[in-house]
């Protein structure tokens, strides 16, 4: 489906930014950039979303919350981490409760670099993800996965 | 009887385009409101066939269930609506189907769906009372307009009077025009869930609805969208063709107020809310009630 290419919805998690990248993917939406002119929309929900964008490195506390948000995305899904804090754990590494880049508790597809990430390097790893959604689109449809009934749904 | 099944056939293919193409416009407006680009109008299409191809996630069985009943009585009200049937019959329909929305969210049991049930109840005791209203009101103008004739509630007995209904209820079609702000989901009043990502409540009553079930709810409202506005057209029509065209620009005028609204106004919280829609509700429509009943009884008085 050529659908996905224009409506990716995104839903953001701050897992330990210094808010340096929070704000630039909130820049993001603003009227200079307007992502939404590509149909991307900053959704509040991991249910609808389709990109999970996290900034900072994730933390002792928070890595359930990351993975459970993870759990909350229909397949497909493509997870970014934006800025060097959630590729690698960034300055904030050596902390004694930093557990490192996002990669640590959940699968990450794209890494998009910078301190903090350029807008522009945001859009760009997103329309990555798109290529990246895909491909993982077409091989739920191959292994027959996500439709109504499906019988991990009849466990109830 | 070939009519209605006609008229039925073409509301079930075409609404969801129309309603579909208004919000795309209601976006692109929005955006160029906020000095955005904005999407292609096309975009709702584009997003209703992404989440078709999602995965389905839910926590139980019913909830699909449910939406379907929710989009089936909404398809029934405006399909009842556009073969000119019962006016009350058709804003019935439109409460059942919100009792069933109501219901598939609330069959998950999730904190954030539960806040958005409950403002949706909120939000349906603002907007039930005025829709009541707007069918009694339909009712006493066609007892006005054509006298003589029967009181109807039907609507195809409305179109055909000859004088507009607005004429004798403007107080109603205020407040009929000020609940379509709740029942678009518009702010000052999108308590239970918004179009918007800054929701406080996640996405409040769709919070749980993923992929095709999401997909439901936002074909339903491009349903119940073509009917409301229909409604608002049903205040300008009278057995002049031309009036058709004049309700047609009025309908676009609405839209845009809504949109206009919606991008120049906070959330209000829920008691402000009821407050607010209660007032109007009193002060517009029963104003008006009471003058058409008295009006109508003076004139039997001299006649
Ligand atoms: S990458 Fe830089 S700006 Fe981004 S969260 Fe880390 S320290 Fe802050």
């Amino acid at each position: 489906m050529k659908s996905f290419h224009k409506s990716p919805w995104l839903i953001h998690y701050d897992a330990s930014s210094c808010n340096g990248c929070d704000i630039e993917v909130l820049a993001c939406t603003m009227p200079r950039f307007d992502v939404e002119r590509f149909g991307i929309i900053n959704t509040g929900n991991p249910m609808h979303a389709d990109i999970f964008c996290v900034t900072g490195g994730v933390n002792d506390q928070n890595k359930d919350v990351v993975k459970q948000i993870y759990d909350q995305i229909p397949e497909p899904k493509v997870v970014l981490a934006i800025g060097t804090c959630a590729c690698t754990g960034g300055i904030f590494k050596e902390c004694y409760n930093i557990l490192g880049g996002v990669d640590q508790v959940i699968p990450v597809d794209v890494y998009v670099p910078g301190c903090a990430a350029r807008p522009e390097s945001i859009i760009d790893g997103v329309v990555k993800a798109l290529s990246l959604y895909q491909e993982k689109h077409e091989k739920m449809v191959k292994e027959g996965r996500g439709l109504p009934e499906d019988p991990a749904l009849d466990e109830d | 009887m070939i009519r209605s099944m006609i008229i039925i056939i073409g509301f079930i293919v075409l609404a969801p385009f129309i309603g579909g193409l208004l919000e795309g416009i209601d976006r692109k407006i929005s955006a160029r409101m906020q000095r955005r680009v904005g999407p292609p109008i096309t975009q709702p299409f584009m997003d209703v066939a992404k989440l078709f191809n999602k995965e389905f996630l839910s926590v139980n069985k019913q909830q699909l269930f449910l939406l379907l009943a929710h989009l089936f009585f909404v398809v029934f009200a405006g399909s009842m609506f556009f073969i000119g049937s019962d006016l009350l019959m058709v804003f019935f329909s439109l409460s059942t189907a919100a009792m069933f929305m109501v219901m598939a969210a609330s069959s998950t049991h999730t904190p954030y769906t539960g806040v958005g049930t409950m403002r949706e109840l909120m939000q349906m005791m603002c907007c039930e009372p005025m829709e009541l209203l707007t069918a009694v009101g339909f009712y006493l103008a066609s007892g006005m307009a054509k006298t003589g004739i029967e009181k109807s509630f039907l609507v195809s007995d409305l179109i055909h009077s000859n004088v507009s209904a607005i004429m004798y209820l403007p107080g109603f079609f205020i407040g009929f025009v000020f609940i379509l702000t709740i029942k678009f989901r518009k702010s000052p009043f999108d308590l239970s869930t918004s179009h918007h990502a800054h929701q406080e409540v996640v996405k409040g009553i769709t919070a749980e609805f993923s992929g095709g079930a999401y997909a439901i709810t936002e074909i339903a409202e491009w349903y119940e969208e073509v009917m409301l506005l229909a409604v608002v057209g049903l205040f300008i029509v009278n057995s002049n063709p031309i009036s058709y065209l004049v309700a047609a620009l009025v309908v676009i005028f609405v839209y845009f107020l809504e949109i206009l609204i919606d991008n120049t106004s906070a959330r209000v919280k829920w008691d402000l809310m009821f407050k607010i829609t209660w007032g109007v509700i009193i002060v517009f429509g029963g104003i008006n009630l009471f003058l058409l009943e008295n009006v109508s009884s003076f004139m039997k008085f001299f006649q």
